[in-house]
């Protein structure tokens, strides 16, 4: 595996079934009453977090510990207006305290990837703006897979229809998941209006294998599973989208479009949610809604990451 | 870095090793019901027993010294298995390596009999290492350890409760064991 | 002091000799006299000293990027003989004092012409104008006007500017930028790698409603308009539409924007593989698509597009080391402009030597007003020359830089072309 974890195509498919593999097991430490285990005994992780995030934080807070990790959250200061210390300057800083991983999140896409050439410690990615969120892309296929599959045994995404609905051009957990559900056999389409398409989508979803659409009753029935995204309502005042109720009407998973769905069909959802907006609450309760595993996948598969980034020997 | 070891047996290059044999099915099979006997022996009986195989062939060796006992006890005794990988004293040294199954059963560890089960006892390192993940699972109240094949050469003061062949050997020759339900031949060989 | 500078290739035709004395060209031809110095040129070419229209010297506020004194070094070694300065320092170059002070400074480097630039609004703000009039009746006799940095995004404001230059002859240089299309944050071409980056896209329209907008204003104004570092193929069009109006309209072109493209933010640079999100690529216009440089480079050939402008903007190296998003805007320019355009446009045969001095000398000069440079080679004529090796071989070394900054998109690239030196009014300010 690469040294750094910046985005899903630092993974292969080899890989992305290793990650599974160790997660699945990790998963049982959850369970057990000593949630330990000593495989990172010694190791030093920072969460360096730049913009605010209780639930990413704490979930790799604890894969870390739970890893036997010294696992220590500093809030990264300096917005796009501050003009205080350089982002290099902070990070070297950090850096020289003898770190082993560095789990980063910033509002600036691509502040992952730079720091890594910055700096000699492992460098996970835990969103850079609008670009990635590799760990969320692998929990949320970790999570489907597991519904597929039975008895404990991951299923296969292979041939699976998946829809990812929402405010792609702002969404880093859009642009992960569809490398990462494409690379697994997956066949995406993704909706939102016209105004919330990534600009360029047409070449690069041609490249890429995934289908666009506008029309989300259309694609609705033929769906396997369905990932809905945050639609913030601050995307109004861009003249992204009129309203609200508007956004719902056209692109929300509402109570109608609900019943559509098959009971096995899974929803999933990076949250947090905003109910009745992109997702009525009826969806975002129901008994194939996959939220809350969704959750407590993280926490495991952050902790295989950590393990298989951090555990063996040092890597050049 | 090299890639990560996909989590399955360690991969059979070549199902027939070069090398002498030392135990054959025939060899095995007894082994294996002296190794239930002694421990039911020692046990005075099946109560409170539980067998936990280390992963890979120590799970099978586990499933059936557990088949044996049903046999003669006419009990059903719980069947693990309890992966070690994570704690191993040797991770930095090595490229990272997934993890094996961990089945813990039903049962639970607390206040129970565990005997380990595994293949080739050696340095000791193992065994140190699923002592250490037992200890994370509960506290039974005795742990004992019964293997196929004891070679000598401990680096660790650990010793077997049960041993199917002792095997003095250098420590440049390789001890491989081959089980039917893995490699599909059965056999002890030295190389 | 005489210089006599021997064998050199005029405009890269056939080679004469120059003696430089007392400030102007002597004698052109098989020179005979003797000299203080004599330079062997063979194989050299003689060019008319460049004028860039658009350069950041940074003094005064921001002199730990570059001053006066540097950039005028770098200018030279890049074959300037004349830069006009942008007026977005710190103060803005907004008030009569303001640019005579910039005019001493640059006298006191005695190394390039550095002429002032006034800024067309108080302070850069876009709302009231600066004094244009005083300005231009300074001793830096400020012709061109520019809010460059920003755009003078307000249609009224633009237009009374642009009347009331007239009076004098000056005319504005536009950063065009319709900020309700590409905001503050806009950094990367809208297109297909900034929605796979996810960068904040800045849209070729967002430039071209600025260009089409302005046009038509130069057409009801009566006036002169320059747009400065067009980067898209849509302002390629309109200008060329305004020129066959007779519509007075410039326009200049950055060498980056002649050569560099937004694919290089994906961390691919000819399959090979670096960072990607580099801030060294980051630059306001940004970098586009190879149809938009292919476009430019026609423009340029056709006369559409009238001069190169560097864009020469330094930053200290903190303020390039931040994520792309925040990282500040622009690329050094000056040193490398020459080889730059000789690669691009010489080199696969758009252009002779001669084509070269007129976007990157001549016309600049006309533009700017500037009498005394841009001028043909002649005897009496001032002896503002650069002396261009087209087989120098060199290869970029950002640490190698005259310039206070490092901020080199250049730094690693191969370039046959390089200067080998240059003479203001007689005086060598740089020698490879």
């Amino acid at each position: 595996m690469k040294k750094h974890l910046l985005s899903i195509d630092d993974l292969t498919t080899d890989d992305i079934a290793m990650l599974f593999a160790t997660a699945a097991e990790m998963h049982e430490v959850q369970r057990r009453d000593v949630k330990k285990l000593p495989a990172l005994r010694g190791r030093t992780v920072i969460n360096l977090f730049f913009e605010d995030s209780t639930r990413t934080r704490s979930s790799f807070e604890i894969a870390g510990k739970w890893l036997s990790a010294d696992t220590i959250n500093i809030t990264g200061k300096g917005s796009s207006t501050s003009k205080g210390e350089s982002l290099r300057d902070t990070v070297l800083t950090i850096a020289s305290m003898g770190v082993d991983a560095l789990v980063m999140r910033h509002s600036a896409s691509g502040a992952a990837e730079q720091v890594s050439h910055w700096i000699d410690a492992a460098v996970i990615n835990a969103g850079d703006g609008t670009h990635e969120h590799p760990s969320q892309a692998l929990l949320d296929a970790y999570t489907l897979q597991r519904r597929f599959g039975s008895e404990g045994q991951l299923g296969s995404l292979d041939d699976k229809h998946v829809l990812i609905v929402g405010d792609l051009t702002h969404s880093r957990v859009f642009r992960s998941n569809v490398l990462c559900l494409t690379k697994l056999g997956a066949r995406v389409t993704v909706v939102a209006p016209p105004t919330l398409m990534p600009s360029g989508v047409g070449p690069w979803s041609a490249e890429a294998g995934y289908a666009t659409s506008y029309d989300l009753d259309e694609v609705l029935p033929k769906a396997d599973a369905v990932m809905m995204l945050r639609v913030q309502k601050e995307r109004m005042s861009g003249g992204f989208f009129p309203s609200p109720r508007e956004y719902t009407v056209g692109y929300g998973l509402t109570r109608e479009r609900l019943a559509v769905l098959g009971p096995d069909v899974p929803i999933c959802h990076p949250g947090p949610m905003n109910r009745g907006l992109e997702i009525a609450a009826d969806a975002a309760d129901a008994a194939q809604s996959a939220v809350l595993e969704q959750v407590s996948a993280g926490v495991a598969v952050r902790m295989a990451v950590l393990y298989h980034l951090l555990a063996g020997e040092a890597s050049a | 870095m090299s890639p990560a070891q996909p989590p399955e047996a360690e991969p059979t290059e070549n199902p027939l090793p070069q090398g002498r044999v030392v135990l054959d099915q025939a060899d095995i099979d007894r082994a294996l019901t002296r190794i239930s006997h002694e421990i039911l022996e020692h046990n005075k009986g099946a109560a409170d027993l539980v067998l936990l195989g280390i992963p890979t062939r120590g799970v099978g060796l586990a499933r059936r010294i557990a088949a044996r006992i049903a046999t003669t006890e006419g009990t059903e005794v719980p069947v693990g298995a309890l992966d070690i990988t994570l704690y191993r004293d040797d991770l930095r040294k090595q490229p990272t390596r997934g993890p094996h199954h961990t089945e813990v059963p039903v049962s639970g560890v607390d206040g129970r009999t565990i005997v380990l089960v595994d293949d080739v006892l050696y340095s000791g390192r193992t065994i140190r290492a699923a002592l250490d993940a037992l200890k994370d699972l509960g506290r039974p109240d005795v742990v004992r350890l019964a293997v196929l094949v004891d070679r000598g050469h401990r680096e660790l003061p650990i010793r077997a409760d049960h041993v199917g062949k002792n095997l003095p050997s250098a420590r440049s020759e390789r001890v491989l064991v081959r089980l039917d339900e893995y490699d599909g031949v059965e056999g002890v060989w030295i190389a | 002091m005489s210089v006599l500078i021997k064998g050199a290739r005029l405009y890269g035709a056939d080679a004469v000799d120059l003696l430089l004395e007392d400030g102007v060209i002597r004698e052109v031809g098989s020179v005979s006299a003797s000299a203080d110095e004599v330079v062997d040129a063979d194989g050299l070419i003689a060019l008319p000293g460049l004028v860039d229209l658009h350069t950041h010297l940074r003094e005064p506020g921001r002199e730990d990027a570059e001053t006066i004194l540097t950039g005028s070094r770098a200018a030279a070694a890049g074959g300037y003989t004349a830069v006009l300065a942008m007026a977005n320092t710190s103060p803005v170059t907004d008030t009569a004092e303001a640019a005579e002070r910039v005019l001493d400074l640059g006298r006191a480097a005695g190394l390039v012409d550095v002429q002032p630039v006034g800024a067309v609004t108080k302070g850069l703000a876009g709302a009231e104008l600066a004094e244009l009039g005083l300005m231009a009746r300074s001793r830096a006799r400020v012709r061109v006007f520019s809010d460059d940095g920003k755009c003078v995004g307000d249609a009224r404001v633009m237009r009374r500017a642009l009347e009331y230059v007239r009076a004098f002859g000056g005319v504005v240089s536009q950063h065009s930028q319709d900020s309700a299309l590409a905001g503050p944050t806009a950094c990367c071409h809208e297109g297909e790698i900034s929605g796979r980056l996810g960068l904040p896209g800045w849209p070729g329209i967002a430039e071209e409603v600025i260009v089409a907008r302005d046009v038509m204003l130069a057409r009801h104004t009566g006036s002169r308009v320059h747009v400065a570092h067009v980067s898209t193929a849509g302002s390629v069009e309109v200008v060329r539409w305004a020129k066959a109006q007779g519509i007075s309209v410039t326009a200049e072109v950055t060498p980056h924007h002649l050569l560099l493209t937004t694919d290089l933010l994906t961390g691919y640079d000819n399959g090979e593989a670096r960072g990607a999100y580099d801030p060294v690529y980051k630059v306001n216009p940004p970098l586009r698509p190879a149809e938009d440089v292919e476009a430019l480079r026609a423009a340029l050939a056709d006369g559409t597009i009238d001069a190169v402008a560097t864009d020469h903007a330094p930053h200290a190296r903190h303020d390039k080391e931040h994520a792309f998003v925040d990282a500040a805007f622009g690329m050094l320019g000056l040193e490398t402009a020459l080889s730059v355009i000789a690669s691009v446009m010489v080199e696969p045969g758009r252009f002779d030597w001669r084509d070269l001095a007129r976007v990157m000398s001549t016309t600049p000069a006309r533009i700017a007003g500037l009498e005394g440079q841009g001028g043909e080679l002649v005897e009496g004529a001032p002896a503002n020359l650069t002396l261009v090796d087209p087989a120098a071989e060199i290869t970029v070394d950002r640490d190698a830089s005259l310039s206070l900054s490092r901020n080199n998109p250049w730094h690693g690239r191969r370039f046959a072309a390089a200067v080998h030196s240059t003479y203001l009014r007689g005086q060598r300010t740089h020698q490879r």
